[in-house]
Parts: structure tokens; sequence; C-alpha cells
């Protein structure tokens, strides 16, 4: 359908309308390619630039400069102001992007505060000089007979150019990555997404379409000053018309450049453009306040609503396990649950055999003398633990003896103070984390964090495409992902968002999220809190049958009942190191334990 | 090279224009710390309280004392105002930024629609007075400033670390459902910092229409310094702000002097690359 109206625009001069409407339909063009590009990071990836003034600057000046002053054919030009904008953006990620604190707002000022700079150093040096530079001398392309029609056309191929890139980018497994890094960036790396390197790409990509559009806007203006070009009004009605129109979409940008140019062209041919600048200005206001999401995420949402209704799951279903999991033993076990959670549920222990095999399986995670200091609290202090092939080990201790801590060491999420971490040999310790979500490790979230502007289903999906390590097509993974929801019993709810599941839901989601990437390890923080006993006995089965798949499981959890039933063994944990491991009945009789953990009476 | 004097001469007016850049960063990081909202129209709010100040001393010929009692008020009812707004619409850091920037530009127009974008002065008596130090001069104007700012930074920093008010405030900054829990009234306290915030951008409005030649367009060229010395010298810490925006101020007079003064605006953007190269633990 693209192809069709790029066809029909690029035969609109060849109508021999006025030359007005050349300009009027670039101007629609220009403001179209700025947004969208500016949307490839800060719509796709929520890093709001207020430097696209600085990124056109660049490519215009590129481009002047080397056509007025040094004789460059003009088309010649464009692609090397692309590349010099496109350093220039690249070089800020590089500075930014590093800063674990401080990012979203730091990279909007740094960006604002380029554009300064760039000016300062455009105006001070014979780049500009003060003067502004002339293109009147430069031989405008010639792609047809009109010199405004091949400014249009130019303007037309930029567009459509830059519109195809954004539909492919948001269609691809960067897009999927950036949009992943806007709903929380931490767990995009734990699930295996390369930030870094995909902010890098994206701002590459951005600046660099930025240059191009603003090489090809020199000829356009054929006089640049330094006060024009880096105007504040750039950034601000990129942002407005991305913000109206929707950023995160890739056509959302377009709309709503389409919907300000006109208003503003308007305004500007009676001669109000101070006006028409304050009028941008309450715009923005009023669609920061009632709008925040934008026209095309409006409409995506009813759609998707519209889509449920049709499928008649709009409405909330009562948690119930799925058929598949039930199994005759979940009536004795929700009897069983106003028991005393201490007590070990002997009718459901470990089958034996399973025990001794693992006695002398091999280990599969090593953690050795880790520690970690936050500041001046050591939460670990030498914890050790070896974590056998296949087996399921619950991680007790009381609260804030390191349990977490330990998990987020074994992710990568912080970096270790001291010590080494080996998966089968190799170590994991120093690794980003979602180079260690590829090596085989997953984990949920004790508070799940699913990514919030995702399906359930894409939540999935893109735990199956990056926890992985081969990078096919989009529908197998959505494939991957229904067998998964259906695994863990949330089939029913996957074309919901996060926000419309209830706490099992999620809790569920998480797992579900985990077991996508197909972990060698899987990590799991108290998965059981906050469930009703029936939901509890759920989760247990659950967790059973991913163990039976053979996945080796680390769970920290405090719901004793779980963990009695669960574990093979059970480490427990105080003061940020390892108290004991061993089998279940030794560990909770050790006195020790008894006197750490079980001192004060515990309620499940 | 330039003389050992002029380098003098240069580094105490970089120090004491650090003073007019702590005024003018001190509500900024406050609320930028403190309420985690970053207001870029703060620099706006600034430029037309010296406008007011500026309007009220030369063409009412009224006392400098008396713009300051008029202009304070009415910036921290800006301030309450905007946070009112935050509130209402549960604006998160980046509305908050991309709100203020449009404020700033809705400023910006009016200033420009009532002064026109004309270059203006305020010409007082004090603007050329200056102490001599033996071979140097401090301009007196500046020096009080620097006072002001200094005074202020320490009432802030004494303020938030030893009273109720600034630590619940802190609190708040670090958790705010944890404070709540603790019996802070978040609510009220948050609009009295945003007000308070404002405030000081009007006090520092008065020394820009005091020191410096005014036009709308300058609203934007505090921008770049301002943000460096707010990082630097820590979001929330004013005694840091204070000691940042002395070594920006002095770096850029220094290197007013030996390079020219249109380049000044690079040193305070390379200084903040470098620190966030560093990455050095109280950043």
């Amino acid at each position: 359908m693209l192809a069709v109206l790029a066809m029909a625009l690029a035969c609109l001069p060849q109508l021999g309308l006025p030359a007005f409407y050349d300009s009027f339909f670039y101007l629609i063009f220009y403001w179209v390619s700025l947004a969208t590009s500016w949307a490839l990071l800060s719509g796709f990836a929520g890093y709001f630039s207020l430097g696209h003034a600085a990124y056109v600057g660049a490519g215009m000046y590129t481009s002047a400069t080397l056509a007025a002053k040094f004789g460059w054919p003009f088309l010649a030009t464009i692609p090397v102001a692309a590349l010099v904008a496109a350093l220039l953006g690249t070089g800020i990620g590089l500075l930014v992007f590093r800063l674990p604190r401080l990012r979203g707002e730091l990279f909007a000022l740094m960006t604002l505060a380029v554009t300064f700079i760039v000016a300062t150093i455009i105006l001070n040096t014979p780049i500009d000089g003060g003067a502004g530079v002339f293109l009147s001398a430069v031989p405008p392309p010639q792609l047809i007979e009109s010199q405004s029609g091949s400014i249009y056309l130019l303007g037309l191929i930029m567009c459509m150019g830059t519109l195809a890139t954004a539909w492919y980018v948001s269609h691809s497994r960067l897009g999927t990555g950036l949009y992943a890094i806007h709903d929380d960036e931490d767990v995009a790396q734990a699930k295996g997404v390369p930030t870094f390197r995909y902010k890098l790409a994206a701002i590459a990509l951005s600046s660099g379409i930025a240059g191009a559009v603003g090489g090809i806007h020199a000829i356009y203006v054929g006089f640049l000053t330094v006060g024009e070009t880096f105007n504040i009004g750039v950034p601000l009605s990129v942002i407005l018309m991305c913000v109206l129109g929707g950023a995160r979409h890739w056509f959302g940008p377009a709309i709503g450049a389409t919907v300000i140019t006109v208003l503003l062209f308007g305004l500007a041919s009676s001669g109000q453009t101070t006006l028409g600048r304050a009028a941008v200005a309450l715009i923005l206001v009023a669609a920061v306040l009632w709008l925040p999401e934008g026209v095309m995420a409006s409409l995506a949402e009813r759609r998707r609503r519209r889509e449920l209704a049709a499928a008649g799951q709009d409405v909330p279903e009562a948690p119930s396990p799925s058929p598949s999991q039930s199994q005759p033993q979940s009536q004795s076990q929700a009897s069983d649950s106003a028991t005393p959670a201490l007590e070990p549920a002997v009718h459901d222990a470990t089958p034996q055999p399973v025990a001794s095999t693992l006695a002398t399986a091999p280990v599969v995670l090593s953690i050795r003398d880790v520690h970690k200091r936050f500041g001046g609290v050591h939460a670990l202090r030498g914890a050790t633990l070896d974590i056998r092939r296949g087996e399921i080990l619950g991680l007790i201790g009381p609260n804030g003896c390191g349990k977490t801590t330990l998990i987020n060491m074994i992710t990568g999420q912080f970096p270790l103070s001291s010590g080494t971490i080996l998966l089968e040999g190799q170590a994991l310790s120093g690794l980003p984390p979602y180079r260690i979500a590829r090596t085989g490790i997953a984990r949920t979230y004790q508070i799940p964090r699913p990514f919030a502007h995702m399906t359930v289903l894409r939540n999935v999906a893109l735990c199956a495409q990056f926890g992985g390590t081969d990078t096919a097509g989009s529908a197998r993974f959505e494939e991957e992902a229904r067998y998964w929801l259906s695994f863990c019993g949330l089939s029913a709810r996957a074309g919901n968002v996060p926000a419309e599941l209830n706490l099992r839901e999620r809790k569920v989601l998480e797992l579900a999220r985990a077991l996508a990437a197909r972990p060698r390890v899987l990590l799991l923080d108290e998965v059981m809190s906050g469930l009703n006993p029936a939901e509890v006995d759920t989760a247990i089965r659950l967790v059973r049958r991913i163990r039976d798949q053979g996945t080796t499981i680390v769970f920290v959890e405090h719901l004793m009942r779980a963990v009695v039933q669960l574990s093979d063994r059970v480490a427990v944990m105080n003061e940020g190191a390892v108290l004991t491991v061993g089998d279940p009945q030794d560990v909770m009789r050790d006195p020790r334990v008894v006197a750490i953990y079980f001192g004060h009476r515990h309620v499940a | 090279m330039p003389s050992w004097t002029l380098l003098g001469q240069a580094l105490i007016s970089g120090l004491l224009a650090g003073g007019l850049y702590s005024l003018l960063g001190l509500g900024l990081s406050l609320s930028w710390g403190l309420l985690r909202l970053v207001d870029l129209s703060h620099f706006a709010l600034a430029v037309l309280s010296a406008y007011v100040a500026y309007q009220l001393g030369t063409v009412h010929h009224l006392p400098v004392g008396l713009a300051l009692a008029l202009v304070v008020p009415g910036a921290f009812a800006f301030g309450v105002g905007l946070h009112w707004i935050f509130k209402r619409f549960a604006v998160g850091e980046f509305g908050s930024l991309l709100v203020t920037f449009s404020i700033a530009v809705l400023i910006e127009t009016l200033i420009q629609w009532l002064w026109t974008a004309d270059f203006r002065r305020y010409e007082t008596p004090l603007a050329s007075a200056s102490i001599p130090v033996g071979p140097l001069f401090v301009p007196v104007l500046e020096l009080i400033a620097f006072a002001t700012a200094a005074v202020l930074a320490g009432l802030t920093w004494l303020w938030l670390t030893r009273s109720y008010v600034g630590k619940a405030l802190r609190a708040c900054a670090e958790d705010p459902s944890m404070a709540a829990a603790f019996g802070v009234h978040q609510q009220r306290l948050s609009f009295a910092l945003s007000g308070l915030c404002s405030a000081f951008a009007a006090v520092a409005g008065i020394f820009v229409a005091l020191i410096s030649t005014l036009a709308p367009s300058q609203i934007w060229s505090w921008l770049g310094v301002i943000f460096a010395v707010v990082i630097i010298g820590r979001l929330g810490n004013p005694i840091g702000l204070l000691i940042a925006s002395m070594a920006i101020g002095a770096a850029e007079g220094l290197a007013m002097a030996v390079f020219s003064p249109a380049w000044a605006p690079m040193v305070s953007f390379s200084i903040l690359i470098v620190v966030l190269l560093w990455q050095p633990k109280w950043l």
C-alpha cells in the first residue's frame, strides 16, 4: 500500500501543479522523515533526545560545505552528511549509554547541550564563521526537469526510505529488543537483549537518517545560518509530532508530522511564526497530559480490545489450573494446606531414586567464595555453593541474608566484588547479563517485572527469541511461546497485556518467560509468595514438571511447605554465606539452622 | 600567553561567575534531586524575573529590593502551580522535561512579545563598581551575587541535613511510599519545595538582570553550563553545586583569557564529558 502511495506521489510533479505544491509536500516529507528517525531511538527504546537539531544541522552544514566550498556534486554530499551525523550520534551514545544511573534524563539533556556545542563550534570556525553559508552557486540535483520537483522527489525518496526503515526495524529482532529496553532495560538485559549494542545501533540509525534529511534540506533552504539551523524548535516539533502520533508505532510519527506540518504551514502563511511556535508548545503540553501514548497507540489498543472481545476473552477468568495439570494428588494437597507448613508432607516426598542419582550428578553451577559489597553493606561474604545437574535446590534463610543478591550475582545484574561463578566450567563472572542469559541461565523476579506494553504472548516470545542463541524468524518464537504458555496454563491470557493479569497469572508469566529461554539452570525468586494454598499446589506441580524436562532449578522460598515438598537438597544462607547444604529433613533439624531461622515461630 | 594579572583577573571573574551559576542551578538541583522532576522552565522563569526587574527598575524607577519582594512570591506561586499540574496528571521525569520545555518556549514567546527580541541593559550604579585588590579588581555586583549564592547554598544544605523537614524531603526522594508510611506528608512538602525552587530562580533572575545583557534567547544560553554544574555537583546537593560552579566558572574564565571568549561554552561540556567518563563515586 505504501508502494502505491509512493508511486502516486512520485507522479505529482509531472501534473504541472504550481511549485508551491512541491514545496508544501516537500516540507511534509521533511518532517515525516525527521519525526520517524527520532522515533527509531526515542520512541522505540524510550531514550528521549532533545538533540535532533544537532544531527540535522551537522548534516546540513556537511552538505553545504562540501557542495559550496569544495564543489562536490550535491547528491554525493548526502551520504557524507548521514555519516557525519551518525558519528556524532554514536559518539553521544558511547558516552551516555555506558552510565548505569541517570540514563534517560541525562541522555535528553546531553543531546540538548550537544546541540549548543555543535552550534558553537560551527559558528566559531570557518565552516560558518558567523556569516552563514549560501548555496546559490550550487547546481541543484536534476532528477527531473523542474528544480522544485527534483527537491520534492529527493524528499519523497528520503521519506519512503525512512518509513521503510522504521517498518523494518519495528518488525525485526532489533526492534523487539528496543521495545523491551523501553519497558524495562534491566529485565531486557537479563532476558538476553544486548542493550548497549542495540541502543548504539538505534542512535546511529536515527542520527544518520536525520543527517541525510538535513543534507537534502540544505539545498531546499539555500542559505544556512547557525541560529536558524540549530533552532530549539526542531526537537520541539519533532517530539510533539511523535508524542501526538504515537512514538512506539512505526507509522505514528508520520501521522503526527503530517497534522502538525499542515497546521504550522497554515499559521506561517498568515505570518504568525512566533505564534506558531507557541501553539506547538501548547499542543505538546496538552498531548503529554491528555494523550501520553499517542494516536497510533490508542488505535492499536482499541483494536486489541476488540479482538479479545471477539475471542470472548476480555472477561477475567477465575484462575484455574489447566486440565493438563490436574493430577490425582491435587485433592489431598489442597486439604493439607491447613496443616503447619513445617511438617514435612511425607506422602508427597521426593521419589528416592531421583535423589540417589542426584548425589553423583555432575556439578552444573559452581559458586566459589563470592563477595559483594554495596558501599558499606557487605551483602555476600564468601558464599560457596555447588548446584548439581537436574536437582531442585531450595535456597532459604532469613530476610536480608543475601539470597536474592546471590541470584543477582549469578545473572550478572551487579558485578561481583570478588569470587567466581562457573557454569559447567565456564566463568560467568564478568560477563554482561545478556551473555549470561544466553549461556542458559534464566530467572524470575520476586515482584513480577513483565514488559508492560507487550501482550503476554509477546512477552514470552521475546524471551524465547533472545534467550537462545539462534536467530530464526519471529513466527517460530511465537509458536514456542504458545507452547510454554500452555505448559504453564496461561494460554487463555495470551492476548492480554500484563496490567490485566492478577498476581498469580503474573507470577506464572514470569515462569513462562524464564522457561521460554530453555535454560539449563532456572533461578526462581519466591514464585510462591502471595499465592493461596491451592495456587501453591499448582505451582509446585509446575516446578516438578519443569525439572522433569531436565532443567536444574534453584528456588528461593520462604514458604516451608513448598521447600520441603520440592527440594532434593536445601541450602541455608545466613549473613551473606551458605551455612549448610543437605537433605531437607537433616537441614531442618540442624541446631544452627534452627537457631538462626526457626528461633521464632514460623507461620507460612 | 596572557600576563599573570590578566589570568588572575580572569580567575576572579570566573569564580564569581560561578556564584551566578550556583544561584541558577540551586532550584534545578533540588527539584531534580528531591522531586525527580527536571525543570527546563527554570531558566525561562529566571529570565522572565530578570525582565520584570528590568521593567520595574528602568521604566517605573522602583528600587531593586522592591522588585525582589514582588518577583520572588510570584515565582513561588508559579512553582506551586507547576507542581499541581505534575501531581494532577501524574507526570513522570520525561513528561516533566517535555512540559517544562514547552513552558520555557511559551515564556520565551511571551518575553519576545512584551519586550521584543532586542538586547536590553539594566544600568545601575553598582554595575561598574569594583574593589581594587592589589593589581586586580573585584566587581561589587558579582561579589554580592556570589555571597548570596554561598549563603543560600549553605542555608539550604543546613535545612536539608539538619531540619526534620529537610530529612523528610530526602527520605521522600529515596522512597516516597516508605517515607509516607513513616508519616511524612509528602504532598504538602513537595508543593513547598517546588515553590522554593522557583523562588530561587527569581532570585537568580534579579542578579541576571543586574549583571548581564538581557535577550529572550538567553533562556537557552545558560542551559549547558547550568546542567553541567548541577550534575557534577550531584543532584540535590547545594554545597557540591557551589563547588562545581566555582570550578567550572574558574575554568571558563581561564579559557576565555587564554583562547577566546567565543569558546567559553565548550569548557563546561568538556568538563562534564570528562566527569561522566571518569564516573567518580560521588556522582
